[in-house]
């Protein structure tokens, strides 16, 4: 897919996939008491993904996912979910129970959780997930317009 | 934490053969360990269910109106270490080359996923997250159909894809419904609420699930996915969609009807158990019909599956616990000889150099000991004694006799008598023929290590003997699991 | 409830229409279409009520008059699988239109070829000669992919 105005494109999309990048973290880390979470934190992440596809090729930005590639990053992401239930087991409780803790830091106070890898890990796998899956189609449309 | 098993040692083997990816030999060993392990911790499962008690999980602790659990019981036990047992099995066959799949790199981690969403379905206690299993195994299987690439794989992923993808809606509108009338999901919950709800609701409502599992499983008239997506399989990975994909909508369809609706064969008077047996009826004729039509050796055993899930299904209608006895030994007996069947096909194809029947001929002379390891499922299948179809078949008839439901009784029969034709078509076809002189010997299909092909049928072929010389203790272990069924039953 | 129940019907009719059209990716928007109908339904099924977020504020130890939560989380999950679905549905279908050049299903038939003979079924197309050759095979099977 190649644009007239492809200088324009690629300093855009560079920017953008940072900006996107920071806002889909800042969705992951809001998500447990406000909209947000680990979903649609990675559907932010793969839709950067998408536009640094689009104006560098799907390549480049499959390298630039976490581990260097979609499909590691989504399997990696859901093996970071099983295993955050997994110190439950070792409390004594039911898999998937999240201990709760509070970190104390002077004047606030930040409450600490299991359940934060467990949204991790769902962020990881959709943005390994779609954003690979994203990409494919990116590339399928690229190998038609060759043939 | 046992009961953690049937999810987690499949998924995490998945999870983990996709990461070795791209290091072929790495994935074979911890493809196989995977499957090991599974195996063993379903043998310790299916042991500590055999005392009575029912290992239960409530995830995350919630309590269990507003999460989801785990309770697996004798039967979920029973199925959890079938579906093991299985994928060893093809596991095993697929280190051979016969009719070998693709070597794609995420074929171990499909499987696996396949199994792991098999086993979960068997083993979860809450009705959505059944339908969140089927789902897995939905998108498994459909990634295992597209593995190969053509284009006929990839037209019978599209059809598979649709109508499950229709049954899955089906399913989901049940779910809803249920939820809408009792606010409550959980089988053990269900079971309670589902006595004060007015019978006609109740049976729309189970109705509508029921038939978005007989489309899952392969009952007239919604089975026309599974002859045409089957057939474009390689031999391991059809026996393991033939034996595992369809019997979970049958186990959904037992769990609802004798199990969380207890209630259900006695709607309006019979009249919601006499439909689905005519509906098995029905499936077992065209499943046999289906079959004596065609040569192509794979689409005959497919229209097997269907014939003999008519068989479970029937079981189920009779609504009695025999019958659900009847119905659980049969599945387990089906499984085995339905996936041996298939994985021994692939070996008379690979000798052949054809599964059309029409091309084929001659194994009989040239491979005996295949012709061996084809008779006993083969005679299984048909249900001559002393084999476990005969005992399986008895159970059912015995059971529908006993019921008064002669109908039945009589079109299980004839249904027996034509897949004695089916099968006797295909041993003097492809076994007892010399091959045909215009067909010459294919000797670019020879394949060159065949020993763990004839492991995993001999393997199989071993289970079915056992049931079948001595099937006391399955018969013992299926009454106990259907006791148990109803809620019922501290053993 | 009577406008969410038109916009159902809506949605069915609509789905099911596309659903069953002869054009391979409209096929697959209808079942997409008949998934949102279906996640409808089981917000439906939760009774239409009050619209507050179920989140308790700090202090505060009962609900007022809130939303269900629980249907809310069953449609998450249907979407996020129907999602996830629709996509495979998609890659498949464009994959198999580059493959087979033709969009009609009435002429994908390719894994159940039509008979041509009232009597006889068709010839298959028999892939186990193309698939093994022997000890190639064997060792294709340990190189990297």
């Amino acid at each position: 897919m190649k644009f007239a105005g492809d200088v324009l494109l690629r300093n855009v999309c560079s920017r953008v996939y940072v900006l996107a990048l920071i806002v889909s973290v800042w969705i992951l880390l809001r998500g447990h008491n406000e909209p947000g979470g680990g979903f649609i934190g990675g559907l932010v992440a793969a839709a950067a993904s998408i536009a640094l596809a689009m104006a560098f090729g799907a390549e480049l930005a499959a390298r630039r996912f976490p581990f260097r590639a979609p499909v590691r990053c989504g399997v990696l992401g859901v093996l970071i979910t099983v295993a955050s239930g997994v110190p439950a087991l070792w409390r004594g409780e039911a898999y998937l129970t999240h201990p709760w803790s509070k970190l104390e830091l002077g004047v606030f106070s930040l409450d600490l959780s299991s359940v934060l890898l467990f949204d991790l890990g769902v962020y990881l796998c959709v943005w390994g997930a779609l954003g690979g899956l994203a990409l494919e189609l990116l590339e399928l449309d690229a190998s038609e317009d060759q043939a | 934490m046992l009961a953690l098993a049937p999810l987690l040692v499949p998924l995490v083997t998945a999870l983990v053969t996709a990461l070795a990816a791209s290091r072929p030999r790495t994935q074979r060993v911890l493809s196989f360990a995977g499957s090991l392990a599974f195996l063993a911790a379903a043998a310790l499962l299916l042991e500590r269910v055999n005392t009575g008690e029912t290992l239960r999980i409530a995830f995350g602790a919630w309590p269990i109106e507003h999460g989801i659990g785990f309770a697996i019981d004798r039967l979920g036990g029973l199925m959890v270490f079938v579906t093991a047992l299985m994928g060893f099995a093809t596991l095993l066959y697929a280190e051979s080359d016969v009719d070998a799949p693709r070597r794609a790199p995420y074929l171990a981690p499909l499987v696996h996923g396949l199994l792991a969403g098999v086993a979960a379905s068997f083993a979860t206690a809450d009705l959505f997250n059944l339908y969140v299993w089927f789902e897995l195994m939905l998108v498994c299987a459909a990634g295992l159909l597209v593995l190969g690439g053509r284009l006929r794989q990839l037209d019978g992923a599209l059809k598979y894809l649709a109508l499950n993808l229709l049954g899955t809606l089906l399913l989901l509108v049940g779910v809803a419904m249920v939820y809408g009338l009792t606010g409550r999901l959980a089988f053990d919950e269900l079971r309670s609420a589902s006595e004060h709800v007015a019978a006609a609701p109740l049976s729309a409502v189970l109705g509508l699930l029921v038939l978005a599992l007989l489309l899952k499983s392969g009952a007239f008239p919604l089975f026309s996915w599974l002859p045409a997506a089957y057939p474009t399989l390689p031999a391991p990975l059809l026996a393991l969609f033939a034996g595992l994909l369809t019997k979970v909508g049958a186990y959904a369809i037992l769990r609802l009807v004798a199990d969380v609706v207890p209630r259900a064969p006695t709607l309006y008077d019979g009249a919601f158990a006499t439909a689905l047996g005519w509906i098995a009826a029905a499936t077992m004729l065209a499943g046999v019909l289906g079959a004596a039509y065609h040569w192509d050796l794979r689409r005959i055993l497919a229209f097997h599956i269907v014939s003999q899930i008519g068989y479970i299904l029937l079981a189920i209608a009779l609504g009695s616990t025999a019958g659900a006895s009847a119905a659980i030994f049969y599945t387990v007996h089906h499984i085995v000889v339905k996936a041996n069947l298939f994985l021994v096909a692939g070996l008379v194809a690979s000798a052949t150099g054809s599964y059309d029947l029409r091309r084929s001929g001659g194994v009989l002379a040239a491979r005996p000991w295949l012709a061996a390891l084809f008779a006993v499922p083969a005679l299984s299948l048909v249900g001559i004694p002393p084999f476990s179809g005969f005992w399986a078949k008895w159970l059912v008839l015995r059971e529908s006799l006993a019921l008064g439901r002669y109908a039945w009784a009589a079109v299980a029969l004839l249904v027996s008598a034509l897949t004695l034709y089916s099968v006797a078509k295909i041993w003097l076809e492809a076994f007892w023929k010399p091959l045909p002189a215009h067909v010459e010997a294919n000797s670019a299909a020879t394949p060159t290590e065949q020993r763990p092909a004839l492991a995993a049928c001999a393997l199989l072929g071993l289970v079915t003997l056992s049931i079948s010389f001595a099937p006391q203790a399955l018969v013992e272990f299926a009454d106990a699991a259907a006791l148990a069924l109803r809620g019922g039953g501290q053993q | 409830m009577l406008a969410l129940a038109l916009a159902l019907a809506v949605t069915c009719a609509a789905g099911a229409y596309l659903a069953t059209s002869r054009d391979v990716l409209r096929a697959v928007i209808g079942l997409s279409l008949l998934g949102s109908a279906v996640n409808l339904v089981l917000l439906a099924a939760g009774r239409l009520g009050p619209s507050a977020p179920p989140i308790l504020e700090e202090g505060r130890s009962a609900f007022g008059a809130v939303a269900n939560p629980l249907p809310q989380a069953l449609v998450l999950t249907a979407i996020v699988i129907g999602f996830a679905l629709t996509c495979f549905a998609l890659v498949l279908v464009l994959r198999l239109m580059q493959a087979a050049r033709v969009d009609d299903t009435a002429q994908l038939r390719f894994a159940e070829p039509p008979a041509v003979d009232t009597v006889k079924p068709p010839e298959e197309s028999d892939e186990l000669a193309e698939r093994t050759d022997g000890a190639a095979a064997l060792r294709r099977r340990d190189e990297p992919c």
